[in-house]
């Protein structure tokens, strides 16, 4: 049984590096380098509060 | 492909400043415990018996709750912080805002290195408890375990790729199901009872109880940390939780009292059911104390579900690092502190896709070629460096960012204790590294240092410094 095991293991292995190495490629010829590294850090919703300094003024 | 709109400015993810396509905010507090708990639960499955090793049961007990206290700082400390740096790379973005760029690469690197390697280190445990697998079913030939480090890795990655909810749902489930174990391996011991077969009397007194003195007490320390190795790894969330501000404390606290608990209770376990020559010794003794204390019970229902835990508590960590060190590694690619070619977001699944992958292989590489012992320790080694940066971050933050300037989703309480705390036993554990890993801990250093240099005169001339700065803070106090 063992023996089917490590196989199996093995074939599972391709297709889960085969089905990522696939979609890397379709997902960098379909789309510009610009959208897929169009990442910024950003604001945080939860915490987008008008920060006062002392003294009033909003930033 | 074509009904999705990336340009959107509706869609969740979608940020301010160009950003066109991002991470998906879909994660609440119980992904935050279970990506916290599950990189770390391992260890109470396997590893900190080491420390009953180097100084005895009671040695291995001081060094566990010196160790939690080292820990619930470092919670306390990443909960006030975080909630206000909400970015994926976690510390590392932390130290870019607060510290400065180079104390940033090196954190990055610290991140990236800490989580991989342990990655590396729970894919090659996962050979060996398959191999154990085979050898009590009956195999009659010895278990190539290569193709199950592979596959541990691979399906990992793939499910990491294909979307964080389903992955750290993932992980909730199993790591809940791991720290349910610990749970039930201890209520069916029964320590109460006068049945129990526990034997704390005869397994911890005379010379037993402190075989090697004050001494192992120290030298323990080094595999103290192994209890809560990783929870400071929420934090990678940042980005992709809902409620930053209230997911992240939460769910790192529910974490850290988390593994208190487990911790103890498996201490108690442990050396109440093995004698401590036999768990200290991890490699030829009780590579897995919980597992041989559900073995010492004689219940097979007790033993299959530690079995499962242990196994889930493995995949669980791995999964986590995955996560963590590909976020470490995009975000310092989006900084340009890498190249920018790393900070590329997936558009479908919204993941950091090409981190995700280029990880994929270094793992293998130590995965299959090098020893376990020296790849943990380069885990733990990085992970010490990171501790003694959050202390040097927090007291710079507060002095930069008084409380009355950003409000933050946590505050943490007695400042700056939990820091000073927090460097004194950097310091002791430092120590206690050196005794048992002076050699590595030499050369890791003089690693850093050596990529630090690389960084100043090369690569920070291509780090846009304007772009890289973009929380809605006021100026820093001073400048």
């Amino acid at each position: 049984m063992w023996p089917m095991i490590e196989t199996g293991a093995w074939v599972l292995s391709a297709l889960f590096a085969l089905h990522m190495v696939w979609d890397w490629y379709r997902t960098d010829t379909t789309y510009s380098e610009d959208v897929l590294t169009s990442s910024r850090e950003g604001e945080i919703e939860a915490m987008t509060e008008q920060h006062r300094l002392e003294g009033g003024g909003n930033v | 492909m074509s009904d999705i709109d990336i340009t959107s400015k509706t869609m969740d993810g979608m940020g301010p400043h160009g950003t066109k396509v991002g991470l998906l905010r879909v994660l609440g507090p119980a992904h935050v415990w279970a990506l916290g708990v599950g990189i770390v639960l391992v260890g109470e499955y396997m590893g900190w018996n080491f420390a009953v090793g180097k100084g005895g049961a009671y040695a291995a007990l001081i060094a566990c709750w010196f160790a939690g206290i080292l820990y619930s700082c470092v919670a306390m400390i990443d909960s006030e912080v975080t909630s206000t740096v909400a970015a994926a790379g976690g510390q590392y973005t932390q130290a870019k805002h607060i510290v400065g760029p180079l104390m940033a690469f090196n954190v990055g690197l610290y991140l990236v290195f800490a989580y991989t390697m342990l990655e590396a280190g729970n894919a090659i445990t996962l050979g060996y408890l398959i191999s154990v697998a085979a050898d009590m079913t009956g195999a009659t030939e010895p278990l190539d375990q290569r193709p199950f480090i592979i596959l541990a890795i691979m399906f990992l990655a793939w499910l990491n790729y294909r979307g964080v909810l389903a992955t750290l749902t993932f992980n909730l489930i199993i790591t809940a199901f791991a720290f349910c174990a610990i749970l039930i391996l201890f209520f069916a011991s029964a320590p109460w009872s006068d049945t129990s077969l526990l034997a704390h009397a005869d397994l911890m007194s005379g010379q037993a109880a402190l075989p090697y003195g004050w001494l192992g007490v120290l030298a323990a320390m080094h595999f103290g940390l192994w209890f809560y190795l990783g929870i400071e790894g929420t934090t990678q969330a940042a980005e992709e939780v809902r409620s930053p501000a209230r997911s992240l404390p939460f769910g790192t606290l529910a974490g850290i009292m988390t593994l208190l608990i487990a911790a103890t209770l498996t201490w108690y376990i442990c050396v109440g059911y093995l004698p401590w020559e036999y768990l200290g010794d991890g490699v030829n003794g009780a590579v897995a104390p919980l597992f041989s204390a559900a073995q010492m019970t004689g219940s097979d229902a007790l033993i299959v579900i530690l079995g499962f835990g242990t196994l889930f508590a493995t995949l669980a960590s791995a999964n986590g690092c995955i996560n963590d060190a590909s976020r470490a590694w995009f975000s310092m690619g989006r900084d340009h502190y890498l190249p920018q070619w790393f900070g590329a977001v997936h558009p479908q699944y919204r993941t950091p896709y090409r981190a995700i992958i280029f990880l994929v292989p270094i793992a293998l590489i130590f995965a299959l070629g090098a020893p376990l012992d020296q790849v943990i320790t380069f885990s733990i080694l990085s992970g010490l460096l990171g501790y003694t940066f959050m202390p040097i971050n927090v007291i710079l933050f507060r002095r930069k960012w008084p409380l009355d300037t950003i409000k933050r989703g946590y505050e943490h309480p007695f400042h700056p204790i939990p820091a000073i705390l927090l460097i004194a036993l950097c310091s002791v554990t430092y120590f206690a590294v050196f005794l048992g890993y002076g050699t590595q801990l030499i050369a890791m250093v003089s690693f850093y240092i050596v990529v630090s240099l690389w960084f100043h005169f090369w690569r920070y001339r291509f780090v846009k410094r304007a772009d890289q700065f973009t929380m809605p803070w006021p100026k820093p106090r001073g400048y």
